[in-house]
Parts: structure tokens; sequence; C-alpha cells
């Protein structure tokens, strides 16, 4: 499992506490799936799952959700964890948590990296379980996947209107129905 | 100590024997979704029916959209989200120890597990070591909770196909696995027992004994439930056969715990990539080999009695560990013992400091998964340094057996849809999130 360098697409990888982590090509991600399936034996895809990284290493304010202007958490100070994070290259990462039915049950992380606009091929072909994760994550998540056979809403209603999981989508900000607002 | 044989030595290889294979069939497509045929389109003996989300026998809000023509299902679409309450937005917007609550609430039936699940993720990230008694104490509370999850499993889909008093039993002996969680947590449900670095609290006295009765109860409980069900004419004829899933169908959707073991695949996580002290118990993981709903009843029937047998061995170990500590002893993390509170400044400090601010977890991303009631239950972690999780998803078994529904429904009448939902165990909860 450890000749990462031939998937299709490589750009890097590292070694994690449970599973190494494998950069891909956000454009051939569905080649190095293929690869990783009929190669590497990996024939579960267990979860697909995307992470928007906007302000990423930015304030981390503690306590109540509305003082967004409360004690910075993440300055680096004299107790605690020092170092900032790790700058990511860009906003969103999309990453397919594979399994391979085999002794030692060996797992791999595919990631590809993708900003605002940006398209991932869809690998509903390859493993037919990505179906729905992949329209979860477009639903929460706002990342169109190519080729995917039915991409619409999955868990928010056909008519909402963003994402909910990006960072710049509030918290609380929905409109309550039936509230004396409205 | 009694001779444990680490049940990964007795495995067999590879995990579908020969001949099982019979080549992939999911009909249409889109996997999820199955499509009328195209002969039957333009009829006009097709009638299109809204099965749920208010149904009894969906356990939740489940709305399938089937077409009808006559009595057999020739299109299925499931639909969900009726039940989506945003849990992963809300736990990026909490300290880590607050989090600990939402877990439980995301999976309602299998929550131990889902907790379990959470804590692990966590203390893996810190690289924190949790004490053996903790450990024993999870893995013995999470195989109660797995007889809990297919009691309730048993009692509701036997319901659905007319054998009501299945359902009584089988919510006795829930009742006495909820008196037992009561016991230790002060809760029935949502126990929220399990802390990053160990244990709430200790284990009270007087618990032993009481899970000792319910071990001894429950193979007896199992043998009725079998005298009611396996030679009852009714329910062979209404499970044998119905909503069949061959193991090649089952791992391209990524179907996990007791659904693929019914279809003849060998994998359990318990076995083959253990996490607590599962290496150090011997159990048996059944496995069969038609992927019918009657499988699928027979590997739960199966692992009730796997589970009872690791909470005795689970037992044994407790109940030498009596003075042995329960959570970490890392007071950056865990909370101080609250005697301390009055008497030590240092004590107080943390206190507050890890309940107002929280504690900060490494930068990283993780994955870990258990095996909960119903498969593989993971979680998806991404710290940036910080008191609150950056992103945090849950892998949700439910959810990938929900995929399966239009597969098995090929070819099947609108009465054996009732049961071939129910056999696939999905919990709507862990399904929206």
């Amino acid at each position: 499992m450890s000749d990462w360098a031939r998937v299709p697409g490589y750009v890097s990888h590292r070694d994690g506490p449970e599973m190494p982590t494998v950069t891909i090509e956000a454009g051939r991600i569905r080649e190095a799936c293929e690869h990783a399936r009929d190669e590497l034996g990996f024939n579960v895809c267990v979860d697909v799952v995307a992470t928007d990284y906007l302000g990423w290493g930015g304030k981390g304010v503690s306590g109540y959700i509305g003082t967004a202007s409360g004690r910075d958490l993440m300055r680096p100070m004299t107790q605690g964890l020092q170092a900032l994070p790790e700058l990511k290259p860009k906003r969103f990462s999309v990453s397919y948590h594979l399994l391979a039915l085999q002794q030692g049950a060996p797992r791999a992380r595919l990631q590809c990296w993708v900003d605002e606009g940006e398209h991932v091929p869809s690998v509903v072909e390859v493993w037919p379980t990505c179906d729905w994760h992949e329209r979860e994550q477009y639903d929460l998540m706002g990342i169109v996947f190519d080729e995917h056979p039915n991409l619409e809403r999955l868990l928010m209603p056909e008519d909402w209107e963003g994402h909910p999981l990006r960072k710049d989508y509030p918290i609380g900000g929905e409109p309550v129905r039936f509230s004396d607002e409205q | 100590m009694s001779a444990t044989v680490s049940p990964t030595t007795t495995r067999r290889w590879p995990v579908v024997a020969d001949g099982q294979y019979e080549g992939s069939r999911i009909p249409s497509r889109v996997p999820t979704i199955l499509d009328v045929p195209a002969e039957l389109r333009d009829s006009e003996d097709v009638l299109q029916v809204n099965f749920g989300p208010n149904h009894p026998s969906t356990h939740g809000v489940l709305r399938l959209i089937v077409d009808l023509h006559g009595e057999e299902v020739v299109g299925v679409e499931a639909v969900i989200g009726y039940l989506h309450t945003g849990f992963e937005k809300s736990m990026e917007s909490k300290t880590y120890w607050k989090d600990v609550t939402f877990p439980e609430r995301i999976d309602y039936v299998g929550y131990q597990n889902n907790e379990l699940v959470f804590v692990l993720a966590v203390e893996k990230l810190l690289e924190l070591e949790v004490p053996t008694k903790a450990k024993w104490m999870r893995m013995l509370l999470c195989e109660l909770n797995r007889i809990h999850s297919h009691l309730v499993f048993l009692g509701t889909s036997a319901l659905e196909l007319g054998a009501i008093s299945m359902f009584w039993y089988c919510f006795r002996e829930r009742e006495t696995i909820l008196d037992l969680f009561e016991l230790v947590t002060g809760q029935r449900m949502h126990t929220r027992y399990f802390q990053i670095g160990g244990l709430a609290e200790d284990i009270p006295q007087g618990f032993y004994p009481e899970c000792r009765k319910f071990v001894e109860l429950m193979p007896r409980a199992l043998d009725d439930y079998k005298g009611i069900l396996d030679r009852n004419e009714i329910w062979l004829e209404r499970t044998q056969g119905v909503g069949v899933l061959s193991a090649d169908d089952a791992i391209a959707l990524g179907q996990t715990g007791p659904n693929l073991r019914a279809s003849g695949v060998d994998w359990d996580l318990r076995r083959d990539q253990p996490y607590l002290h599962y290496d150090q118990v011997d159990f048996h993981v059944p496995v069969y080999p038609n992927g019918d709903v009657y499988d699928r009843y027979r590997v739960r029937m199966d692992e009730m009695a796997a589970s009872t047998n690791i909470v005795r061995q689970c037992l044994d170990k407790l109940e030498r560990m009596d003075a042995m500590p329960w959570i970490a002893d890392d007071r950056k993390v865990v909370l101080p013992p609250r005697e301390e509170l009055h008497t030590s400044m240092e004590s107080l400090i943390h206190h507050f400091k890890i309940v107002t601010e929280g504690f900060r977890v490494p930068e990283g991303e993780i994955y870990v998964a258990v095996e909960s009631p119903r498969g593989e239950s993971g979680c998806y972690l991404v710290s940036d340094g910080g008191p609150k999780p950056w992103r945090i998803h849950f892998r949700a078994p439910s959810f990938a057996a929900l995929e399966a529904t239009a597969t098995c429904l090929e070819n099947t009448l609108v009465a054996d849809l009732i049961a071939v939902v129910g056999s696939l165990d999905a919990v709507m909860g862990d399904t929206d999130r």
C-alpha cells in the first residue's frame, strides 16, 4: 500500500495516526479512485466529506456564539498551543475515506483541493455508495461533482438557499416560520 | 485469568467465501433509485404512492416514493432529510467537552456507540491515554447498547409483520437494559457517561450484581424469541428470500455491520480493526450467506448472544478493578475531582478554564470508526488547534443502509417493502443528522 506515487494525479502524501492522506489533483480524482479500487484493493468507499477552510488560522473565540469580538483563544500565549495552524492550499478539501476488506483493515484518505466555483469529477461509477455521499456534500457544502447522475439537494429542502456547513453561513440565521416577525 | 482466545487468530480470509460473488445487479443508472421499466412508464396501471414520511413502520420520517404495478413494486426513490437537525454545524460552535452530548442524539438507539466514536476521535488527536478500567466499562456499555438496539429492531420489525407479542417481550428485556443504564449514569437514554479521558463517574456500587442478573437472563430470553419466531410459518414466509442483497452489491453500496454480514461478508471492525480491548475478548461473529430479510434477522439474533458473552467477560475483568482510576490524570483536559475545588486554587482554575474556554486539541485531521449496532460508525474531525472542532462529520451507517433500498426492493411486492425497510434497521436521526 506504500507506492502512492503511482496513483494518477498524485501530488503528495503524509502518514497520519490512523491512515495516510494522499493529495490528488482535483481533476483526476476519478482515475485515482479507480486505481485505488482496482490496483490497491480498496473495495469500500466509506465516506466522502468536504471541509471549508475559510478563515482558517484566524481568531478562535470561545464562549457565547454572539460574542464575535470575545477573547482570541488562538493567539500564541504562554500556555497551551503555541503554533498557528498550517495554511491550506485552497478553500475546500474533499476527502474520500477508503477501506480495504483485508487483513489489517488498511485505510487511506484521498484528498483533493478546490476553490469556490471549481468542480470535482464524480466517483459514483467507481463506488455506487458515493451517490448520496456526494449529494450530501453538494447540499451542505456546495461542492459540485461533475457527471453525477442525480446531483440534487439531499438533506435540505429542494428550494433552500445557501450551503449550511460553509463557514460564511451563519448559525441561527434562518428565518423562523410562523414567528411574530413574519 | 481465563485463557482468552484472540478472535483475530481464528478468522478466515478472504472476507467472502468462494462462489458467493454473483456480480453486481444494481438496477439503474442512479444507484439509489429504482427506475420504472420503460414498457411500464406510460402505462395507466402504474400507481405512484407516498410511503411516509409519517408511516409507523419507517421508524422515523423516511419517505419512499413507490411506483406500484398491481402489487408489484416497480419503482422506488427514498427521500430523506426530514430529521436533519444540523448536528455537524452546531457542534462546530461548541467546545469539545460540551459536544459530547450531541453524537448520542444522532443515532438515538445506538447512542453509547456514537458517543464512543466521538470521544475516541478527540482522544486520538490529544494522544490521551485512557485508563484500562474505563476501556472495559466502555466496552461493556457499548455491548449492552448493541443488545438494546437489536431488541428495538427485533421488536418493531416483528410487530410490523404481525407478531405483536414479540414487541412486548423485546421491550421487557430492553427495560432491564435501560434500568442498568440508569443505575450507572442516572439516565436511561443519552447517558453522556463517556468523558474525554475516560468515564464521567466511577462505576456505582451494586452495578455488577445487577448486570450479572441480566447476563443470566438474556440467553433464556433469546430462546423465548427463537421459540416464537424460528418455526413460525408466517414469519418464515415473509422473510426468507425477500429483499435479497448480494455480497457484491452490499460492498459496492457501502453496507457495513449486520447488513453486510447477512450478505455473506465476514467483516466486523471489533475483530478486524480492534479498538478498546476487543482484542482481549473472545466472541463469535455471525455470518449468513443469503442476504435476505431472514438472514439479517439471524445475524442480529446471534449478535445479541455474542454481545451477552462479551458483557460477561467485561464483568469478569471489571469486578477486579475496584480501586483503579476511571479517568485519565491530565488536568489540562479532564475536570479535577469535585472535592478538590474547595481546597486547591489550581484545581479551581483548571475547572474554570475547562468549563469556560474548553481545552485545546492539537491541529490535525482524523477519522475514527467503531462497529456500532448498525455498522461502521465513523467520526471525521478537523482541529485547528483551538477549543472547538473546525469541522466534524459523522459517517452514518443508516445513511449507507438506506442507499440499498432500491436494490433490495427489486422484484418485491408492496407487503415486502415493510419487511425490507425494517430489516435494514436504519435510524432516521442517524441518516439525516
